[in-house]
């Protein structure tokens, strides 16, 4: 625990120290960055250990704040969080001392690192965290300091719009975890997580309620359809380091916390699972849905972590459905897949946030139907957005396949022989898990092809060029990364097995048999990836002894004999899309601006198309609407006299007072 | 593992190339004509060995990479392919996950070489590719799951061993239904008739030759063997569910097998040449039709 205790410790300092030495012209990049990747490397050290089946004495320091202690503790679940959320961290931290470089002159960039250190710290803590006062302190540092971040860009009215979405829809997720704090702390009479999570809450309708606000409050972090309407917003307007931390890591904690609150609440009934697996289903779906029909890079990828969100909520409810049926084999493929899927998504959706950043960074545009060819112009940025996109899209031999496989599977086992009540959820997991995969492949398929491939589709863009190596490297460390799970499947899920073993309730020796039974066919798989690569690597070589002493010549790509093309007559992402996006159309209410070519020389012709979040236009902003003109009402209270505010707190303070001593 | 389950994986790399061949004749038959050689297909294969190359300069190393990955994930899905009564070489629990994420892996790079091309025909095929195989993939998992149900199996392998004349007998509509479904699921995915026509010469019609349209030489031949390799495939799958009876010996069942294979490919050649191709805004009602006839088997096999 020291070990953390240092980190933390160095992020303060680091936080510190960047804000006070920073000036306009002075770079602090370095520093910021280098406390970062000093604070992970330490952190990583007892990470390893809890994972590898040690374990870490927790520290419970009395603290002044009512009801509050600072009781920290690093348990195996925390462990598996905390990982992905130290090495993202650091990797986003060296890529942002390459994408910052061109702000350095125009703009101090000492607020920026400072929260960066910041929102690290906090994800920190609220992994840690074992009291329910100094998790909300934490909660709020991780929002606030991710909402600076995503409010960099401020002189764009586009990105103080999306801070606002950001700001509103985490403080009402927050609102529902206070009032499940509080209820469960009415209930067990302690703000203590061990203490919760030994008693548990008996009571099955308090135990649901909780579950549901648990649901929102975490669910609106991690981005659960239709919470996630700040997830489009926000990841766009921020810097790419930034939206990969958040994309990557940030919405986890939700996740985290969803899981920890699972062990406070005892045996769940049948319909938290049917329920979660119902949300995972309609993220999963919409989120890649609405990711097909967008035409930023960035906002693409947001909704893709909706997508991803929703698988991961789909694998933890075919665990919970497991632990209401006493499955073993579905506890332990439905928690595992979705905890694998954790940090798999964490590693590619990071790389691709930080290739698109690379894309950003190289021509200026984010705008994919303005992009095309970069292949040729930032090779490095596209192999590494490629395995990116292939793993996402849950393809051997990479890592998205074997977290999606381990769903799959117990979804599979579960449902061979089970009654309807377990095998419907199931099977409607299998079938939306499949629509949901082909429909990533569709969208990766766009994505990577039309960004890199092809002709550039602007001037801007044939000027592009490849990042340097501090942008480089932490892409190829997450391709790498992505690359090895996937070989090397079976070793990554030996290290769950202490994470089940914590969260699942199962005696150790269950956990231990189920997880290598459930997993045995991973060993197959990983000969099958290795026969891939042989083969793979055998027709290389014939392809090259084929052509070795022959005629090879480049032309022009064939256009039934018209010899002079040009990048405008190629596909766009718009066009490779409209079929899909057409046959969602109801789901996805796609508006279309047509200025149809008239006449017989036609001047212009022009087609605009775009398609808004259902959720925020049919749902929020009616409501919030509604609300903002009831509550104008009350407009006469804020009327800017500070010394007025004192006195309603005072005020406030005196009723309060009053009622205690009644 | 004997020698016998070596035998699958052989029959798939050498007569695969056949069943378009076999194809072309049932449809020359119909038409009246003599029809190509049986073996046009290996010829072809054979000569464009033998050639060299010509590639566009749009173009980058995923066009060149393209055609081998398919090809490598196809030979890797051969390797979990049963043929028949006859087991695979691998067969493990929920190996038709790791077959379709083959067929997945090899659909995204001829996309994406596709799309290298900078190409508006060729985007246009890859386009009417994601779009009718993210409507086929939960045909085909709803199909295998209702499979899966009833045979208490997890692995192709184990799965077409325990179909018998009992399960047709006690539950023929079920299998009947996935039946139906994984024929348009094959249908579709090897861009035959109804959904594609690959006789076509209008490279706006095409969806699969529009695709490979700038690929020349070797990459063009392992692209054939790889698209006969995938009808094999799909063709055993199918198989395995229609073909009930074992002989009780492994080479009447293969017998068997291959029989039934070779009657496969004459079906589709009969499929194409009573029906016209459907008109592209169609194909996706055929497909979703596919899919709603194997929810309606799974949905019976919850009983």
């Amino acid at each position: 625990m020291t070990w953390l205790l240092f980190a933390m410790a160095i992020l303060l300092l680091g936080a510190m120290a960047v804000l006070l030495l920073s000036r306009p012209d002075r770079n602090v990049s370095w520093l910021g960055a280098g406390s970062v990747v000093i604070a992970s490397v330490l952190g990583c050290v007892p990470v390893i250990h809890v994972l590898s089946g040690g374990s870490v004495e927790p520290v419970r320091v009395p603290w002044s704040v009512p009801f509050g202690e600072f009781f920290i503790e690093l348990d195996s679940l925390t462990a598996w969080f905390l990982f992905p959320t130290l090495l993202l961290s650091a990797l986003s931290a060296i890529y942002g001392v390459g994408y910052l470089r061109s702000w350095q002159g125009r703009r101090s960039l000492g607020p920026i690192w400072f929260f960066y250190c910041l929102l690290v710290l906090g994800m920190m803590l609220v992994l840690l965290a074992r009291n329910a006062v100094l998790f909300l302190i934490a909660w709020e540092l991780m929002a606030l300091a991710s909402f600076f971040l995503v409010t960099f860009e401020h002189e764009r009215e586009s990105v103080r719009e999306a801070g606002w979405i950001y700001f509103v829809a985490t403080h009402l997720g927050t609102a529902f975890l206070l009032a499940f704090f509080l209820l469960l702390a009415r209930d067990t009479g302690s703000m203590d997580f061990t203490v919760w999570a030994e008693k548990g809450v008996q009571a099955q309708g308090l135990a649901s309620i909780l579950f549901l606000l648990a649901i929102i409050g975490f669910g609106t972090k991690a981005g659960f359809m239709p919470l996630h309407v700040w997830l489009p917003e926000a990841h766009p307007a921020a810097p790419s380091h930034v939206s990969a931390l958040m994309s990557g890591v940030m919405i986890k904690t939700g996740i985290y916390g969803l899981l920890r609150a699972l062990t406070f609440l005892g045996a769940p009934p049948m319909w938290w699972g049917w329920g979660l697996i119902a949300i995972g289903l309609s993220s999963g779906v919409l989120g890649v849905l609405f990711a097909l029909a967008q035409h930023d890079l960035k906002r693409l990828l947001a909704y893709h972590s909706v997508e991803n969100i929703g698988i991961i909520a789909l694998g933890l409810g075919a665990g919970l459905l497991g632990m209401s049926t006493g499955s073993s084999m579905l506890i332990v493929l439905g928690f595992g897949g979705g905890l694998l899927h954790v940090v798999n998504h964490a590693l590619f959706k990071g790389l691709l946030f930080l290739g698109a950043g690379a894309v950003l960074h190289g021509t200026g545009t984010l705008e994919i139907d303005h992009l095309g060819g970069l292949l040729k112009r930032m090779p490095w940025t596209a192999a590494t957005f490629l395995i990116g996109a292939v793993a996402i899209s849950g393809l051997p031999p990479l890592n998205g396949f074997v977290s999606e496989f381990l769903i799959f599977l117990g979804a599979f086992k579960g449902g061979v022989s089970a009654g309807g009540a377990i095998a419907v959820p199931l099977f409607a997991l299998v079938a939306g898990l499949a629509l949901i995969g082909g429909l990533a492949a569709a969208c990766f398929t766009k994505a990577f092809g039309i960004v890199f491939l092809g002709e550039p589709r602007s001037e801007q863009v044939s000027h592009a060029h490849e990042v340097d190596w501090t942008m480089r490297l932490p892409m190829l460390i997450l391709a790498a990364g992505c690359v090895l799970i996937g070989l090397f499947a079976p070793v990554a899920v030996r290290s769950l097995e202490m994470v089940l073993k914590g969260i699942t309730k199962l005696q150790p020796v269950v956990v231990t048999e189920s997880l290598a039974t459930a997993t045995s066919p991973l060993t197959w798989i990983m000969m099958g990836a290795v026969a891939f690569l042989a083969l793979l690597t055998a027709l290389v070589l014939l392809r090259r002894g084929l052509l070795a002493r022959r005629r090879v010549e480049t032309d022009v790509t064939w256009g039934c004999g018209y010899a002079q093309p040009t990048s405008r007559m190629q596909y766009t992402a718009s066009s490779f899309a409209q079929p899909l996006t057409d046959l969602f159309g109801p789901l996805l209410g796609t508006k279309k601006k047509i200025s149809s070519p008239r006449g017989i020389f036609p001047a212009e012709a022009a087609l605009k198309t775009t398609t808004p979040d259902i959720s925020s236009e049919e749902m929020y902003r009616p409501l919030f609407g509604r609300i903002n003109e009831w509550l104008s009402q009350l407009r006469w209270v804020q009327h800017g006299k500070v010394q007025l505010y004192v006195l309603y707190i005072a005020v406030t303070l005196i009723v309060l007072l009053v009622w205690e001593l009644r | 593992m004997n020698a016998v389950s070596f035998i699958p994986l052989l029959l798939a790399l050498t007569l695969s190339p056949l069943l378009p061949g076999v194809i072309n004749r049932t449809k020359a038959f119909f038409a009246g004509r003599h029809g190509q050689p049986l073996l046009q297909n290996y010829f072809d294969l054979w000569k464009l060995l033998q050639k060299g190359a010509v590639y566009s300069r749009t173009t980058t190393w995923i066009f060149r990479a393209g055609p081998m990955i398919g090809l490598a994930a196809a030979l890797t899905a051969a390797l979990l392919m049963p043929l028949g009564k006859c087991p695979a070489l691998l067969a493990f629990p929920a190996d038709f996950l790791l077959f379709a994420g083959l067929l997945g892996l090899m659909r995204f790079f001829t996309v994406v070489a596709a799309l290298d091309t900078g190409s508006s025909f060729e985007g246009m095929g890859a386009s009417r590719e994601v779009f009718f195989s993210a409507l086929t993939e939960p045909a085909l998992f709803i199909a295998l799951a209702t499979l899966v149900r009833q045979t208490g199996q997890l692995s192709l392998s184990t799965m077409f061993g325990q179909v018998s004349n009992a399960h047709w007998l006690h539950s023929g509509p079920v299998l009947g239904l996935v039946v139906l479904a994984l024929m348009i699921v094959l249908l579709a995915e090897n861009s035959r008739i109804p959904v594609d026509d690959p006789n076509t010469h209008l490279e706006l019609t095409m969806i699969h030759e529009v695709m490979v349209l700038d690929h020349s030489g070797p990459d063009f031949a392992f692209i054939l063997y790889t698209a006969a390799l995938k009808l094999w495939m799909l063709g055993a799958l199918l198989l395995g569910v229609v073909l009930p009876f074992s002989g009780g010996n492994p080479w009447l069942n293969l017998a068997m097998a291959l029989g039934g294979m070779f009657g496969l490919a004459v079906v589709i050649g009969v499929v194409e040449s009573v029906m016209a191709r459907l008109r592209l805004l169609v194909v996706p009602q055929l497909l979703i039709g596919a899919g709603a006839v194997a929810t309606v088997a799974l949905i019976l096999t919850l009983r």
